[in-house]
């Protein structure tokens, strides 16, 4: 019965910190938009979600099949690990090798701000929602 | 959500490394009409370069590290500097002429509005972080 309850809550708190991961790559792709060499990264999010949610079996996670190895585990480390994080190839060749394109980093900063922002506030009517069953008035 | 407070940190490094370039910009553009030092030569244009800095835990399950910078090094141009004929003045060298620095003041000032451009992207980032992070602390109520 609770179960059914958090669920949505539970799905939306792992969108959430994925949105934040990502917030970060994307902080690290404008920080390192002067420095010769970088390749800039970003998360293909819906696959993330999909590994981070368990609605379908994390196919590209290396499983652990022997006592020494590590496994990735479970939840948000699929999200996390680097086999998730995709290179950006540079828009405009430059000399420096670096593949920072700001107008994109820029379109999703803001874009990622959003979506995080309108996850939060899925999370706060959910649990109006809930305090509102639970008062029963 | 940890991630979000590390967004201060790796900003907070690009601020600081931009920061620096301005620096080194000033004090080029500062010694653009400089005859010579205190060793007796032409002042040398400096120049920045960045390189990525991986911050927090590399390489740990779950967690994989944030990118941020740093000013590796400052390397002086050693091209030699700008050469004018002058010979009344107290500089000058045998044939009369006065070795200027070899800083190009255009390239310092592109420099200048590139540094500037990012040190505004990275300040940005702080503050959408920091409004972000607000909401969340709002969370549930």
């Amino acid at each position: 019965m609770l179960n059914n309850l958090t669920n949505t809550l539970d799905f939306q708190g792992q969108a959430l910190a994925l949105r934040s991961e990502r917030q970060r790559l994307i902080a690290g792709n404008i920080a390192n938009a002067d420095t010769p060499g970088y390749v800039a990264r970003d998360m293909d999010f819906a696959q993330a979600l999909r590994e981070a949610t368990g609605s379908q079996a994390a196919a590209s996670v290396p499983a652990a099949t022997q006592a020494g190895h590590i496994g990735l585990g479970s939840g948000l480390a699929g999200a996390r690990a680097e086999s998730n994080l995709l290179y950006a190839t540079a828009s405009q060749t430059n000399l420096d090798r670096n593949t920072v394109d700001m107008d994109r980093e820029r379109a999703n900063f803001a874009d990622n701000s959003v979506h995080y922002e309108a996850t939060l506030r899925f999370i706060n009517a959910n649990v109006r929602t809930m305090l509102e069953a639970i008062k029963g008035q | 959500m940890m991630s979000m407070f590390q967004i201060f940190n790796v900003s907070g490094s690009a601020v600081s490394a931009q920061s620096q370039r301005l620096n080194v910009v000033a004090s080029n553009l500062a010694n653009v009409d400089t005859v010579a030092g205190p060793d007796g030569q032409a002042y040398k244009a400096r120049q920045v370069t960045f390189q990525t800095e991986m911050m927090g835990q590399l390489g740990q399950a779950g967690a994989a590290a944030s990118a941020g910078v740093k000013v590796s090094n400052i390397t002086e141009d050693q091209t030699p500097g700008r050469k004018v004929h002058d010979p009344k003045h107290p500089q000058a060298d045998a044939e009369g002429y006065v070795t200027y620095s070899n800083v190009n003041a255009v390239e310092e000032m592109v420099n200048m509005i590139s540094a500037s451009r990012s040190y505004q992207n990275n300040v940005e980032v702080m503050n959408t972080a920091k409004t972000l992070l607000m909401k969340t602390l709002q969370m549930g109520q």
